[in-house]
Order: structure tokens, then sequence, then C-alpha cells
């Protein structure tokens, strides 16, 4: 029965091809896809058409229907293209088959011509809808990823010392705006010493080492000292075994050395207040030197 | 021997999962933290050299047990444009993109045994191995 059915479908592939072309460009006026050039609408009608007949044939070709998914969902075309698409070739073949004399089309219950068609294009829905969500998951999660990661804030700590603490992992695209950043911070709080912190960076590659030397380099060409804190022992060991020289400019294990070291750059120095100290005299003398 | 697994590199952020993947397979096989910290950069820098040179290609890892030792492969193809010299990529410093010059040979230093095929024209494999210690 379901035999009969498909040569019958096959048979007369043109002319369902030719009535699903014609609906779906009617249809095009009300989606949301109106902007896209005709060409390429009608490129990609035949490639769907083709794939749905491919399946048809063979019984699902999952390979051919994912090409098309990747292929529709890189042209950034809403899933509605799809399941419309798909609905309208339902509808067009289920018309075409009823309208067929009864004695070619061998069927008389109406529900079996329906089933057939579902089972032949359930499958192929299933796995267009897969993929698309597949892809939608794929990109929420790297735009969390992407936006926990985003910012390189630069903090003023005291007269003249800031810093910049690092999280995540940084990319190209991010080692721009550290850079720039790490100059406008520089610049706009009048720094002499920029402590840049990265206990959150979680692989120090030749990438971050080099972008992290550059704006070191670039910091220092502005006037300021850079100091890169926040080294921790599996990371200093990579670095080594990299062979990556940072030399140039001091480092620190934590935040809290480099704050000191950063203070001595500027002359200045964390005096411990003494309560029992009733000298007020050498009380403000020390703070004289703050 | 485990099933291997692998990821595809097309884009920057394929690094980022790379790397996740191979210290997710380094902690569960039992290396330590530096080994761990080790392993994804190494991965870092192979990953980002198929970014970078090929354009696209695939990171696999793979749990090698022999003579009751236990190891990671981690082996970078892909099918770009190859690499002509093979010695001069080795040496500190070289670099055609502006960088430090230190991958490979970083990645040499980071790992225990380490191999470089290349092919003009056809591609590059990298293997390296990690021994759980």
């Amino acid at each position: 029965m379901d035999g009969k059915l498909k040569e019958i479908v096959l048979e007369n592939s043109d002319v369902i091809v030719q009535k699903w072309l014609e609906e779906i460009n009617s249809d095009k006026e009300k989606s949301n896809i109106k902007s896209i050039p005709d060409e390429l609408f009608e490129t990609t009608n035949r490639e769907f058409v083709n794939v749905i007949f491919r399946s048809i044939k063979n019984n699902m070709e999952p390979a051919s229907v994912e090409n098309f998914a990747e292929k529709v969902i890189n042209l950034g075309w809403p899933l509605s293209y799809i399941t419309d698409g798909l609905q309208v070739f339902r509808r067009v073949m289920v018309n075409y088959i009823v309208n067929q004399p009864a004695e070619q089309r061998d069927i008389a219950d109406f529900t079996e011509v329906m089933k057939s068609v579902d089972d032949w294009l359930d499958p192929i829905i299933r796995q267009l809808v897969d993929e698309y969500t597949g892809s939608w998951e794929q990109t929420v999660s790297m735009q969390k990823v992407a936006l926990q990661e985003l910012s390189a804030p630069i903090i003023p700590l005291v007269d003249n010392i800031t810093a910049m603490p690092l999280v995540g992992t940084i990319d190209t695209e991010r080692a721009k705006l550290i850079m720039e950043n790490l100059l406008d911070g520089v610049i706009n709080h009048n720094s002499q010493v920029v402590l840049i912190d990265i206990t959150g960076v979680p692989i120090v590659d030749t990438m971050v080492a080099h972008h992290i030397i550059k704006a070191a380099e670039a910091v220092r060409l502005v006037g300021a000292t850079c100091i890169l804190v926040g080294i921790r022992p599996e990371i200093a060991q990579t670095i080594v075994n990299l062979g990556i020289d940072l030399s140039k400019f001091p480092t620190q294990s934590t935040m809290e050395k480099g704050f000191r070291r950063a203070l001595e750059l500027t002359d200045r120095k964390i005096v411990e207040f003494d309560r029992k100290d009733e000298n007020v005299e050498n009380l403000i003398h020390s703070i004289k030197g703050e | 021997m485990e099933p291997q697994s692998f990821v595809e590199i097309k884009e920057e952020w394929d690094i980022v999962g790379a790397r996740q993947m191979g210290r997710n397979i380094a902690k569960e096989a039992g290396f330590g933290t530096v080994d761990q910290a080790r392993i994804a950069t190494a991965i870092s820098e192979l990953a980002r050299n198929i970014y970078l040179y090929a354009g696209s290609g695939t990171i696999s890892y793979e749990i090698l047990e022999k003579m009751g030792r236990k190891g990671l492969i981690i082996t970078a193809t892909d099918s770009g444009p190859g690499i002509p010299d093979l010695s001069l990529v080795m040496e500190d410093g070289y670099t055609t993109s502006g960088g430090l010059g230190a991958g490979l040979p970083g990645v040499k230093r980071l790992s225990d045994e380490f191999d470089l095929r290349s092919e003009e024209g056809k591609g590059t494999t990298v293997q390296c191995i990690k021994w759980v210690r």
C-alpha cells in the first residue's frame, strides 16, 4: 500500500514540486523572510524539496537532511521556514494523491494516505527541528560564557595606583579591550603603577602572554609601570615550560605583594597602626609618610 | 581503551572548548593540577595553531594504558597548508604571525612525548603524550 503510494508520489514528483514551489513563493510575502533575495530563496527551495524527495525515496537520509539544516541555520533563516515548508508540502502531496483516480491510488481510506505521508515527513521534521534547537543551545551556552568573561575593569586603588583584575579566558577580542581599558585607565587615573591580576585566568598560553607583554609595553610607553600579579604555581611552571620571557616587568604571586611593591615604587609604605602607641607625634609623623 | 573523543576547531571559541575538554579528561585520568595546566596549555597552543594557520581541524584525546602506566594522547590534525621547514618551527622565537614563537617548542617541553608530521599542501598532525605520574 505504502509502496504504491510512494510510486505515485515519486513518479509525479515534478508536478508536486511545481505546486509546492508556487505555494511557498506566495507564502513568502506573509512570512518574516521576505527580505531574502529571490534567487537564493529559489535555490534553497529547490534543495529543500530535493532533500524531502530523497528522504522519501530512500526511507530517510539523515546526512542530506543534516547538511540542509546546517545550510539554513548558517543563512540565519527562521525555523518556521522549514516547518511551514514541510506543512505546505504535506498539504500539496495529500491533495495530489487524493485527487488521483480511485483505481490508480488503490486506497480507499483517506486516513491511510495521511498516515503514509506522516510516516515520510515526520522524521524529516523531527531531525530538522533537532538540528535547529541544537544550534541554538550551542549559541546560548557560548554567549553565556562570553558574557561572563567579557569585562576588563580598571579599579583605582589609591592615588597613582590602579588594578585590573582579569577573570576568564582571554581571546583576541578581549585582549584588545584589555589594552584599551588599561591605557585609558592609566591616563584617566593618572596612574604610575598598574597591577594586572591574572588569578582568574585559567590558562596562560603564548597568546595570552604575548598580549600581556604587549599591554605592559604600551603602559611603559605612557610612563607607567605594570606589575603582573596573581601568578599561580602551575601557571608559573607552564610559563617556564613554554619559554616565555616575562623578565621585562615585575611579577608577584599575590595582589597583596604586588600592592606593597607598587607602594614602594611610588615611595610609600603601609604603616601598621598601633593602638597602644600613645605617642601622637609619632602617629602623625607616620601618617605624613602615607 | 576508552572511546576516543574529539573537538572540532573552527572558530576562536572552539579553542576554549578544546582545552576545557582536555582538562576534564586529564582530571578524570588522575593528572595533578600542574599537569592539568600543562595539558590545557599544550591543547591551547595546538588548537590556536589550527585556528591561525589551517582555519579548521580537530583535537582528539585518547587515554592510553601501557605497561601499567596511564597516559593521555592529544592529537591535533588539520588539512591546512602544512609546514615547509619542520626544524625552523621548532626553534624558539620563530613565528610567522607576529606571536612569541614559543608555541610548538613550548608544547614539546610541556609534553613527555612529541611528534610532528607535516606535508606541504596536505596538512599537519601533531601528537603529544603526557604520562600520569
